[in-house]
């Protein structure tokens, strides 16, 4: 796998090298081919070609920060998945959405799943909450190329700032667009095809401060109206057991919410959109 | 013209040999143990910065004894190869017969065709379901890999070292006991007049590889965890080994059955019977 042949057996020297600390510069120099954007690509659009991931909403809470994601994928008028999972940990104190062409997004987030983890065990440290965003951010414009050919993937970056001066300002959102980023967000943000309505669910009535709890039902609620209004968000399907992904960020790590506790909460926004439909 | 001496293959051998044990005696000690709760590194070492143990990879650590800048060198091309491996196959499929593997071909080479060879002594470890399912590599600076039965000493008067451990460990040891019994071993050499030696708690770099874990199973004891350990306060010892003693109940796929071939030899592969010849 590894570029040029030793017939010692010795590991080749780019992987002795003191050199870089980042991965997908190793990459870069013994696969590139394993790197999104080093593929060549055919000419023309191929936005249809593949599955698209939908709406992933972010809060900022007092204790740190909450991450939520719909279920579908689609791929032009048909649903393609039901059950995507597109809100994953970054590592241990952050989140990672991801919109857009499915296939790519899936793979740039498992390289940034090791991009940290590789960097905090060569350096013995983790990154700091903006370097961790930048490096995304570098990502995201290395599939500049494809994104201009329809296979854009923007994703969403939350994470708790371990390095914080102030508690209640450690859970920080950045976002993105297809020529990198990052931008950080005050209090929410949303991407995807549905995030133009959880964004204007969420301006009404976010406040800063929340309770990760409140913050939760929120995320929950914003995802309610983006599948009101947008037909590639998915809502909280009830019939299939099937509810929103749900992440928090705080002092103590990541945690995914059980599926127990996402389906109470969504459970209890369908009750309540049964009396006032607008929320 | 000067005279070129002639030295044969056998002494020049012996002579880096020689340089290699001489270096690599000169250091402080490490020990590796396997415990019912996983596998144990005590290493005494000075700095709490410059690590002698370290993380490669979910469930494989490293531990090291010799010149710094030489096993820092083939840890960083540990990592590489293990997330490498871990993201184009699956993180299951990085194993620590591979890693060990890979860094005897590389210290054989360096034997061989390097007038200097590394000054270092190498454990590769992975922690298994159960502690008759670890496995401890032992790695010389000549390139020799041996796979030692769940303990195992390096570094200046490993020998002596060796001897007390085999004579106290016991494979279903808790954690304190096994720390304990580790830095016993580590204690009885280097005293004056042969008598032990106290070994402070900040003189010391512990690690575990813990077997209940799911994921990333490497955690370092320092501080008042590690001084608890040591000073064998069983409260404490419960909370920092909270799954020491419990079920060995398997949690994630296991590496039973990974213990390496004896040999990769080519008679197999010439006496299978072509497959679909002629196609």
């Amino acid at each position: 796998m590894a570029a040029g042949f030793d017939p010692s057996g010795r590991l080749p020297d780019v992987f002795t090298n003191a050199g870089t600390s980042s991965f997908t510069t190793f990459l870069s120099r013994v696969a590139p081919e394993m790197l999104p954007g080093r593929r060549p690509l055919p000419p023309g659009m191929a936005a249809d070609l593949a599955p698209h991931a939908t709406t992933i909403v972010a809060i900022a809470a007092a204790e740190g920060v909450v991450m939520a994601g719909d279920r579908r994928a689609t791929m032009g008028n048909l649903i393609a998945q039901r059950d995507i999972e597109k809100v994953h940990p970054a590592d241990a104190y952050s989140l990672v959405g991801i919109a857009g062409t499915a296939g790519i997004g899936i793979e740039l987030m498992r390289l940034f799943q090791v991009e940290l983890e590789h960097y905090e065990k060569i350096e013995g440290a983790m990154l700091s909450l903006d370097g961790k965003a930048n490096r995304l951010a570098s990502m995201i414009r290395g599939n500049l190329g494809a994104a201009m050919q329809g296979l854009a993937v923007v994703p969403l970056f939350a994470g708790f700032d371990l390095a914080a001066a102030d508690p209640a300002r450690a859970g920080r959102i950045f976002s993105f667009d297809v020529t990198g980023g990052p931008y950080e967000e005050t209090g929410y943000d949303a991407i995807g095809s549905g995030s133009l309505f959880a964004k204007s669910a969420l301006k009404k009535r976010f406040r800063a401060g929340l309770s990760v709890e409140d913050a939760t039902r929120l995320a929950v609620e914003a995802l309610y109206d983006a599948a009101d209004d947008d037909t590639a968000t998915g809502g909280p399907d009830l019939t299939r057991r099937i509810y929103p992904v749900v992440m928090t960020a705080t002092a103590e790590g990541t945690r995914r919410l059980t599926d127990t506790e996402t389906a109470a909460i969504a459970e209890g926004v369908v009750a309540g959109r049964m009396e006032n439909p607008g929320g | 013209m000067a005279m070129q001496f002639y030295a044969s293959p056998e002494q020049i051998m012996r002579d880096r040999s020689e340089l290699a044990r001489k270096g690599i005696a000169r250091g402080r000690s490490a020990v590796v143990l396997s415990y019912s709760g996983g596998v144990l590194f005590v290493a005494e070492n000075l700095s709490s910065a410059l690590h002698k143990v370290s993380e490669i990879y979910d469930r494989i650590g490293f531990a090291a004894v010799g010149r710094y800048n030489e096993f820092e060198n083939l840890r960083r091309a540990g990592v590489r190869m293990a997330d490498l491996n871990g993201l184009s196959y699956d993180r299951r499929d990085v194993t620590g017969r591979a890693l060990a593997n890979a860094f005897a071909q590389t210290l054989g080479a360096i034997f061989t065709e390097q007038s200097k060879p590394f000054e270092v002594e190498i454990c590769v470890a992975e922690v298994g379901a159960t502690p008759e399912a670890d496995e401890l590599y032992r790695l010389t600076y000549d390139g020799s890999v041996n796979d030692e039965p769940g303990r195992m000493a390096m570094g200046g008067q490993a020998e002596a070292i060796t001897g007390v451990l085999k004579s106290q460990h016991r494979a279903d040891m808790s954690l304190g006991e096994a720390v304990r019994v580790a830095v016993q071993a580590l204690s009885t050499v280097g005293g004056e007049g042969g008598a032990a030696r106290t070994i402070a708690a900040n003189q010391l770099e512990v690690a575990v590889l813990d077997r209940q874990r799911i994921g990333r199973t490497f955690r370092r004891i320092t501080g008042a965890a590690l001084t608890a350990l040591l000073d064998g306060d069983a409260a404490a010892e419960g909370q920092a080994a909270d799954a020491a003693g419990g079920p060995a109940e398997p949690v994630v796929p296991t590496t039973e059955g990974h213990k390496p071939t004896s040999s990769a030899g080519s008679a197999d592969l010439e006496d299978r019977p072509a497959e679909g010849g002629e196609r």
